[in-house]
């Protein structure tokens, strides 16, 4: 398939702590195209650190092996590590979950998304201010000349994420992985900031790997959906038919979920079967 | 409906020369569960952080319990009402044991009996005795919240503030909290004030809410009305719709209308 964008096989990665040996993923395969793919899960599902060992990002101790890892016809895991930094800066972007983390705090908004510019490109520092601030404006942050002298601890959490994923939109790269990047926001700039998303990958053909917890949220934004649970995939789906899912996990989750259309009541809390982590 | 016992009126919080709160009023009776809803910078913490005693500076009228709170000393006040932070990675001590934390609350107010008291918290928010000598770290994060619902309890308080307590959580820890919150009031009396975004928990666990937008709270509705998204103010249906999940289309009808 020539639309192919992102390969995964077998992807494991495993941290050697000094008492044990944490097996996080275990053996995850997809592959994606120019599409919105929602990886869902909970904390500890390993979706984060899936999307962290696309971009060779994930912490250390934490050891990647995948039978085939392959970004565009490129095989990732036989860059070495410079040319894989400049491939994935370039061609690959990565929102966090949390902006207060993943800002530097002692530059100004501004300057570091012009260095993220930069650093991929030749251009000059007049140039790249002002592709920052049409940047700024794009992810619909009002005064972006204000905005650019801030200091993050200055701005909002809601913009804080236009920040970063202004910073990260700045390269135009050809996958985006998005780790929660808006479940740190208010409701109505979540669905601002989702449209902001939304229009860049159908406008400039983007692939989208959307992480979240979020179920509702991902069956509604998503083409795709790829559940995960204990370091493993136990169910893909289309995302408008998530409600139908088989899983039991998925099943679990989904009426799990408080609904703004249902009366107050205990809600059914998710039974774990040790059956669902699979051979070990 | 019983007699109100939180009562706040034209309060009015000011940070310099913004305005955080702009004359809020609402009441909350004797035993009810009451949301407060908006987006960051609406006031909503501001509101419970004033009604927590840790804001000593505001104008208007905010009473819990009967006791006036521009009269009531903060120590005092805690025997009433108890707080309950958003994030339970932030608001525990790294390194301080769930012992510790507890303990250091009941030392503070000269609670006797503090060991029982510890025992019976825990058990009560649905922690084995295993989990009284653990550090934070050591805790997931719905346990971590099990034990910042139980700092909260162990002053056995007849308020609960609770900002954001599910937020920070996952989907199924969230249900389980929400249970607990649910069974604690049930079985203590609680009054509750949440403040969230998230209209679905206050569907689930509230009776009633306000909805508050640039420190002030543009609409005060009963929680039965969210179910049919019978809202009266626009910016309460938008964020009835934004709730229901994504639509390009709405989110098109948000950015222009805000």
């Amino acid at each position: 398939m020539s639309s192919l964008l992102l390969t995964v096989e077998d992807l494991h990665v495993r941290f050697a702590l000094p008492t044990r040996q944490v097996h996080a993923v275990r053996g995850v395969s997809f592959a994606m195209g120019r599409e919105k793919l929602g990886i869902v899960g909970e904390s500890g599902s390993g979706k984060s650190l899936t999307g962290r060992a696309i971009i060779g990002q994930v912490p250390r101790p934490g050891a990647v092996t995948a039978s085939r890892l392959e970004f565009d016809g490129i095989d990732l895991q036989r860059l070495d590590k410079s040319a894989r930094r400049k491939l994935t800066g370039r061609r690959i972007g990565m929102i966090m979950q949390d902006p207060k983390f993943s800002l530097n705090p002692v530059m100004t908004v501004g300057q570091q998304i012009a260095e993220a510019y930069r650093v991929h490109s030749q251009a000059s520092a007049a140039e790249a201010k002002k592709r920052t601030l049409d940047m700024l404006a794009a992810v619909r942050i009002r005064e972006p000349e204000r905005v650019w002298g801030l200091y993050p601890h200055e701005v909002s959490g809601g913009m804080g994420q236009r920040i970063m994923i202004a910073m990260m939109l700045i390269p135009e790269p050809d996958l985006l992985i998005a780790d929660e990047p808006t479940s740190a926001l208010d409701v109505t700039v979540q669905t601002q900031v989702l449209a902001i998303i939304d229009d860049l990958v159908t406008q400039r053909g983007m692939g989208l790997a959307f992480i979240s917890h979020d179920l509702n949220l991902v069956a509604s934004f998503c083409d795709r959906v790829l559940v995960m649970y204990g370091g493993r995939i136990v169910e893909t789906c289309r995302a408008g038919e998530l409600d139908q899912a088989k899983h039991p996990y998925t099943r679990g989750l989904l009426a799990a979920l408080p609904r703004i259309d249902e009366p107050p009541g205990d809600l059914p809390v998710l039974r774990r079967d040790p059956a669902w982590m699979g051979d070990p | 409906m019983s007699e109100p016992t939180i009562v706040v009126r034209d309060l009015t919080v000011r940070f310099g020369a913004s305005v955080a709160v702009d004359k809020a009023s609402f009441s909350v009776a004797k035993g009810e569960s009451f949301g407060l809803v908006g987006e960051s910078g609406s006031g909503k913490t501001t509101v419970l952080r004033v009604l927590a005693g840790l804001l000593r500076s505001w104008e208007g009228e905010a009473q819990v319990a009967g006791h006036d709170l521009r009269q009531e000393r903060p120590r005092s006040l805690a025997r009433i009402a108890q707080l309950v932070f958003q994030d339970p990675y932030a608001s525990l001590h790294p390194l301080h044991t769930v012992d510790r934390v507890l303990g250091e609350v009941a030392a503070i107010h000269r609670l006797d009996n503090g060991n029982a008291r510890i025992d019976a918290v825990l058990r009560a928010v649905g922690l084995g005795p295993e989990f009284r000598f653990r550090f934070p770290h050591q805790l997931s994060g719905g346990q971590r919240q099990r034990v910042a619902v139980a700092r909260a309890l162990i002053l056995e308080p007849t308020i609960l503030l609770l900002d954001e307590p599910t937020s920070a959580l996952d989907v199924s820890v969230q249900a389980e909290i929400l249970n607990l919150l649910r069974r604690l009031r049930a079985e203590r009396g609680l009054t509750m004030l949440l403040v969230t975004h998230n209209l679905a928990v206050v569907a689930n666990l509230c009776e009633r809410l306000a909805v508050m937008r640039r420190g002030r709270i543009v609409e005060t509705m009963d929680a039965a009305r969210l179910r049919y998204a019978e809202a009266e103010n626009a910016y309460t249906r938008q964020l009835i719709i934004a709730s229901r999940g994504y639509d390009r289309a709405n989110a098109a009808e948000i950015a222009f209308e805000s």
